[in-house]
């Protein structure tokens, strides 16, 4: 539970990391849907910490079983966004987050030794899996942004 | 891929009441959206928060380039110098000041290029301070122009096929100029570059420690190098030459510690002076 606890730590301030970055490069639009996407993670971590009754985030063992990448499986890679990405963008990028959730705790299940842990691997696999179809719904209701949303008429690199 | 150091060596969990946010200045970064350098500033403050230092016992010091903002990122002290020059501003502030935990900053142009002469020496003088270079193999601010680790085939506008030009080592020159610690890390890594420069700070005298922190502006093939790069199969090694051979075959992706001398830091103390300032203006009085 301190892993899953961590993970909607650290995919809550990714997204206020990446709505600040839009804010900052004027794609307000992004910028609110990254901030949403913070609260909705920053809500899974109270709800944890609400189940588990602890007042702060516990620190996780060394021995913590490894995740795939570098960081934890919901947070998106900080080069995974474009400064002129879309809402369905944002949505892709939240889809891939969950997906390698839940691959996390079906791996945890899997390798787990003792009962109690494999169970809450289980559940938490659900949960993730949930929040895959929840995400998968969202984008059937958001526009697919067009071949060339990432033409810049004034683009930064210099070519002259 | 946990690259996260776990041996005793490594530094202890956060001192009480610190904490990365501590460090995070209120002000946003204006770097491109991707862009590594976010990573490695939150990087920087977790290792300030595992070091335990305030913020008002520690100084940052930048040259010139996106990677030399980061100083106002940040709730320490902060110089944000002149190009190339972070080095020497940044030993004159430890001799006289070697109270502060100084921390230096930049990229490979400021470092390496025009820098690069305060590089060797300040290796050299092996003055207790860490060295944290934020590498893309590019001038980025300045719009993706050649730097020294530029690879010598990187085809642009500006060099037509590629430089020809044979690249910088920046590790094996800082282990050769005698710098006491020499690491390299990457951006995507944030953790695992947290405790790298957590354990360079807390080495004594110049640490070295070689960022890759990808340009997705000007180098966007850059997103690759978090499926390239891979934990050093070694751990770190205090004998120079050793890590000379290990550096000199490194294929420059290699992460974690790769040098940790014994080598004693320049002393810190500034010697008493001989005169007063007033005695020594007297003798150039007109």
């Amino acid at each position: 539970m301190a892993q899953a606890l961590q993970m909607e730590l650290d995919a809550a301030q990714r997204y206020n990391d990446f709505a600040d970055m839009m804010e900052t490069h004027n794609n307000a639009e992004v910028g609110q849907w990254f901030r949403k996407m913070a609260l909705i993670e920053g809500k899974h971590a109270t709800q944890i910490m609400a189940e588990m009754g602890w007042q702060q985030a516990p620190v996780l063992p060394a021995s913590a079983p490894v995740f795939e990448g570098f960081e934890t499986p919901e947070t998106a890679p900080i080069d995974e966004v474009h400064y002129l990405m879309q809402p369905w963008h944002v949505l892709q990028l939240a889809l891939a987050n969950e997906e390698r959730a839940e691959r996390f705790f079906a791996r945890l299940a899997s390798v787990a030794t003792v009962d109690s842990v494999r169970k809450a691997a289980l559940e938490l696999q659900q949960e993730e899996h949930e929040h895959v179809e929840l995400v998968k719904a969202w984008m059937l209701k958001v526009p697919q942004p067009d071949s060339d949303w990432d033409h810049d008429p004034d683009p930064p690199r210099y070519d002259d | 891929m946990n690259t996260t150091v776990t041996d005793p060596a490594a530094p202890a969990p956060a001192a009480a009441g610190l904490t990365a946010a501590s460090f995070k200045s209120a002000y946003k970064p204006i770097w491109c959206p991707g862009c590594g350098d976010f990573t490695v500033l939150s990087s920087v403050t977790k290792a300030l928060a595992i070091m335990g230092v305030p913020p008002k016992d520690c100084a940052v010091v930048s040259g010139i380039g996106c990677s030399s903002r980061i100083p106002a990122y940040t709730t320490c002290y902060g110089f944000h110098g002149v190009h190339g020059r972070s080095l020497a501003a940044a030993t004159g502030l430890k001799v006289a000041r070697p109270d502060l935990q100084v921390l230096v900053a930049g990229g490979d142009g400021d470092g390496y290029s025009i820098g690069g002469n305060h590089f060797l020496h300040a290796c050299r003088r092996n003055v207790d301070m860490t060295y944290l270079v934020m590498d893309n193999h590019v001038y980025g601010m300045t719009k993706g122009q050649p730097s020294p680790t530029t690879e010598p085939d990187w085809d642009s506008k500006l060099s037509p096929g590629g430089t020809g030009v044979r690249v910088f080592n920046p590790l094996v020159v800082a282990l050769a100029s005698g710098a006491n610690f020499v690491a390299r890390a990457f951006a995507g890594d944030l953790h695992g570059t947290a405790d790298i420069i957590a354990r360079a700070m807390q080495h004594p005298g110049f640490s070295f420690v070689e960022i890759l922190s990808p340009c997705v502006t000007f180098r966007p093939e850059q997103r690759d190098w978090r499926k390239l790069v891979h934990p050093a199969e070694v751990h770190a090694t205090d004998d120079a030459g050793r890590a000379a051979r290990r550096l000199m075959t490194d294929d420059g992706l290699n992460i974690g510690v790769l040098y940790a001398g014994d080598r004693p830091p320049y002393p810190a103390s500034v010697r008493q002076p001989r005169c007063s300032v007033a005695e020594l203006e007297a003798e150039f009085a007109l």
